[in-house]
């Protein structure tokens, strides 16, 4: 794989750009958290980066003060980390030319938002594909390690309020959201994504509406697999 | 926990999290045909999974106490907005990031 040109880097600098402020701030109120916990600094810089999922960061700070038990980690960060499944599924198209570390990285490294920055760009013609997702998912995994790093090492001395910068995630995934909306001409899957969710979270409650979430849609989507032609 | 045990928990994460983010490239190897109905979720999925993503991060919410949500919806429909009139992903980002920065900090306290 040759190296990237400078124009793939800006542009995959330029996308990961409305992930930056919300990774560090998010990174720093997390490295903060586990301070607060007495876990040492190593704790949270080194699930930044070899973790890499901020949901389960934040819960794996209980977990690390509950009783010892990795079979209910196992089962608790598994129902948490499922939507990663729907994310590889909607991938295999576009990682299908990519091999070796390059691949192995964007697959190990790929969370909520590397899976809809690499999946919804629109690339000009001069740019590398690959090396556009792999740099991606590098500057976000960097933004996530330093805002930790930042956050944890210099936990007393932080001067400014970082509370809801965390909604750049949100802006993010909504506005996503509005461009796959726009773009598409069958609504029905946005619309079972939406609906199904949120019946989902009034049933279940938001510890656990991600599993009975995912069944629902995968059924909805099966059921209305010869009306969604646009799909196939 | 002894440390014996922090790094057996905290490696038992990362192994179900790496299980999470490769079992689809495993069950489906870039070589070998891929099942047309999973074929077919992977164009439909996307979606719905950008659905479920802003339902996630509205989880937290609560309707019926506190501010019922307000700087959550009011942030979220001016990035709506904003973005359905001018197209521009970090004029919407940033617009609504600041509002809730605002909202949440000197408004709905």
């Amino acid at each position: 794989m040759s190296r990237p040109s400078s124009a793939t880097i800006k542009t995959a600098f330029i996308h990961s750009l409305p992930i930056l402020s919300g990774f560090l701030f998010l990174g720093m109120a997390y490295g903060v958290y586990m301070r607060t916990l007495g876990f040492s600094a190593l704790y949270p810089i080194l699930m930044a980066l070899f973790i890499f999922a901020g949901s389960v960061e934040f819960i794996m700070a209980s977990v690390l003060l509950a009783t010892f038990s990795p079979m209910s980690v196992l089962l608790l960060i598994g129902m948490i980390s499922a939507r990663q499944i729907f994310y590889g599924i909607s991938m295999l198209d576009r990682f299908k030319d990519t091999k070796g570390l390059g691949r192995l990285y964007l697959i190990s490294a790929m969370t909520d938002e590397s899976f809809a920055i690499n999946y919804s760009a629109k690339l000009d013609d001069g740019i590398d594909k690959t090396w556009f997702m792999l740099l991606v998912t590098l500057f976000l995994h960097i933004y996530w390690v330093t805002g930790s790093a930042i956050g944890s090492v210099l936990t007393d001395i932080l001067p400014f309020d970082f509370k809801g910068s965390e909604f750049a995630m949100t802006a993010l995934f909504l506005v996503i959201f509005l461009e796959q909306w726009l773009k598409e001409d069958s609504h029905i899957s946005g619309l079972i994504g939406l609906g199904v969710s949120a019946l989902s979270l009034v049933i279940f409650g938001k510890d656990s509406f991600l599993i009975p979430a995912m069944a629902g849609i995968l059924v909805l989507l099966g059921v209305f697999r010869s009306r969604l032609r646009a799909y196939h | 926990m002894t440390i014996i045990e922090q790094l057996i928990t905290i490696l038992t994460a990362i192994i179900a999290v790496q299980f999470c983010r490769h079992i689809a490239f495993i069950a489906f190897p870039a070589h070998k045909p891929i099942p047309k109905f999973v074929q077919y979720l992977g164009k439909a999925l996307p979606a719905a999974v950008f659905g479920l993503l802003v339902v996630y991060c509205y989880k937290n919410v609560h309707l019926l106490e506190g501010h019922h949500g307000l700087p959550e919806f009011i942030a979220g429909l001016v990035v709506i907005v904003l973005h359905a009139w001018r197209r521009n992903m970090f004029l919407s980002i940033g617009v609504g990031t600041c509002l809730y920065m605002f909202l949440v900090q000197k408004f709905f306290v």
